[in-house]
């Protein structure tokens, strides 16, 4: 099983971070679903394919473990923050700025539907096709592209919402 | 508006398209004005998820290897640290032999081989378990030379006291892990026997003439600070990895050999963690 190999998983592991964290909403929740994903998809890894993307697999095996878990991951109020190191070119009023949009971002992804949730980062953060989306979520490419615009309808209305100037948003 | 594209509309900005893909439907904006609007709204929302997101990619965690204070490490310099830890023999023979307590009798000491004794040493047998007292140095030491067919080998198994074998079904028992100087727990399982040289206390049972089991041990080992560790087992050396990649983020993430002998048992199957303890009381677990 040579596509499986540990330097393979490991380079796709931040990756698989920040769905996690796009998911469950804070860090140590994050590191848990990695975690378990990393350890089921180790003991199921004769079920990849070799011809299949390893990282569309792996999000596969995120899903799994995180519909098994929903209740445990499910995002709360105590999202934490998510410092930007390496902003040093950046003024402080910027910095703030994007810091502040990102938690209102992330807030706000929290606040979708499950199913909402699970599509908007595969599609738009970590740039999966619809049909590995849909691979991803194991449903079909219609019900991906719906969920996908009654989610980001529901992310631009509360964005507005929360900030009036439209901030970060095009619409 | 008119779709851009049937199947994934929103392909384009999400950058999903191929590349013939994105080119028609370049095209066709560049036809339809009005379609762009969108098509950039939705780039602009992508954008902010990167900008929400992103960071994680280059997030400190536990998964750091080696250097804590470390402020930040560029993508590709965390990743290949990442692979060198698994690569890891050199460094960790470089490393461990500067804090070794064996260093200089056994030459370039390394935690692998005494691993590999270790592993020997512990494959446990329920049904013929065997003790001797600790204080008896020099019989046990001519024992396991016996046993592990390696003079050197025995001296080592002995001194080894210190190692950890993690066994779930005696989880609570292991909380008492400790550098106590214990008796020896000496076990054997039929066909493949073997001692175990532990630091558990207080443990005493029958008799038994382990041997060593067949079959190549792999091993793979790193060191993370004080700590060493290494992983032995009679697996192949890819999947010894894929458990040690699970075991080392565990390891990390929670500080505690508990957590990592938990997910190696739930992650494999295999039921020992060889952990080389010098400098290690913070990483025990917690009682």
């Amino acid at each position: 099983m040579p596509w499986f190999s540990a330097a393979a998983v490991q380079a796709l592991v931040p990756c698989q971070r920040r769905y996690a964290r796009a998911l469950t909403g804070n860090r140590e929740a994050a590191g848990d679903l990695t975690q378990d994903t990393l350890e089921r998809a180790r003991a199921k890894r004769e079920l990849s394919q070799a011809e299949n993307s390893l990282r569309v697999w792996l999000f596969t095996v995120m899903h799994g473990v995180f519909v098994n878990r929903l209740r445990r991951w499910r995002p709360t109020e105590s999202l934490d923050a998510l410092d930007f190191e390496g902003g040093e070119q950046r003024d402080a009023a910027a910095s703030a700025e994007i810091a502040s949009a990102g938690r209102d971002l992330r807030r706000v992804l929290a606040s979708l539907p499950d199913e909402q949730r699970q599509v908007v980062p595969l599609l738009g953060l970590e740039q999966l096709s619809c049909s590995e989306t849909a691979e991803v979520l194991g449903m079909p490419i219609g019900t991906v592209m719906s969920r996908q615009a009654r989610g980001r309808e529901r992310l631009r209305q509360l964005l507005d919402d929360e900030t009036p100037t439209g901030r970060g948003c095009g619409g | 508006m008119e779709p851009v594209n049937e199947e994934n509309p929103h392909g384009h900005a999400d950058g999903a398209l191929a590349d013939a893909e994105r080119a028609k439907v370049e095209a066709h904006l560049r036809a339809h004005p009005e379609d762009a609007a969108p098509v950039e709204a939705h780039r602009q929302r992508n954008d902010a998820l990167h900008r929400a997101f992103d960071a994680v990619l280059g997030e400190r965690h536990r998964l750091a290897v080696g250097a804590p204070a470390q402020p930040r490490w560029p993508r590709w310099r965390f990743a290949a640290a990442l692979a060198a830890t698994f690569v890891g023999a050199v460094l960790g023979a470089l490393l461990h032999a500067a804090w070794s307590p064996d260093r200089g009798e056994t030459g370039a000491s390394v935690i692998a081989p005494q691993a590999a004794i270790a592993h020997a040493a512990d494959l446990p047998e329920v049904r013929h378990p065997v003790d001797v007292a600790a204080s008896d140095e020099q019989h046990l030491v001519a024992w396991l030379s016996k046993w592990l067919d390696s003079p050197d080998a025995g001296a080592v198994a002995y001194r080894r006291r210190l190692s950890l074998a993690w066994r779930p079904a005696a989880a609570a028992r292991r909380r008492s892990w400790r550098c106590a100087g214990g008796p020896f727990h000496v076990r054997k399982r039929a066909g493949q026997a073997a001692v175990a040289a532990r630091a558990a206390r207080g443990e005493r049972k029958g008799n038994g003439v382990p041997v060593l089991a067949a079959g190549a041990t792999n091993v793979i080992d790193w060191i993370d600070g004080p700590p060493g560790y290494a992983l032995a087992e009679q697996i192949n050396r890819e999947e010894l990895e894929a458990v040690s990649l699970v075991v080392y983020w565990g390891l990390n993430r929670e500080r505690s050999f508990l957590a990592a002998g938990r997910l190696l048992s739930r992650t494999s199957g295999l039921r020992r963690l060889w952990v080389h303890v010098k400098g290690a009381d913070t990483y025990l677990p917690r009682p």
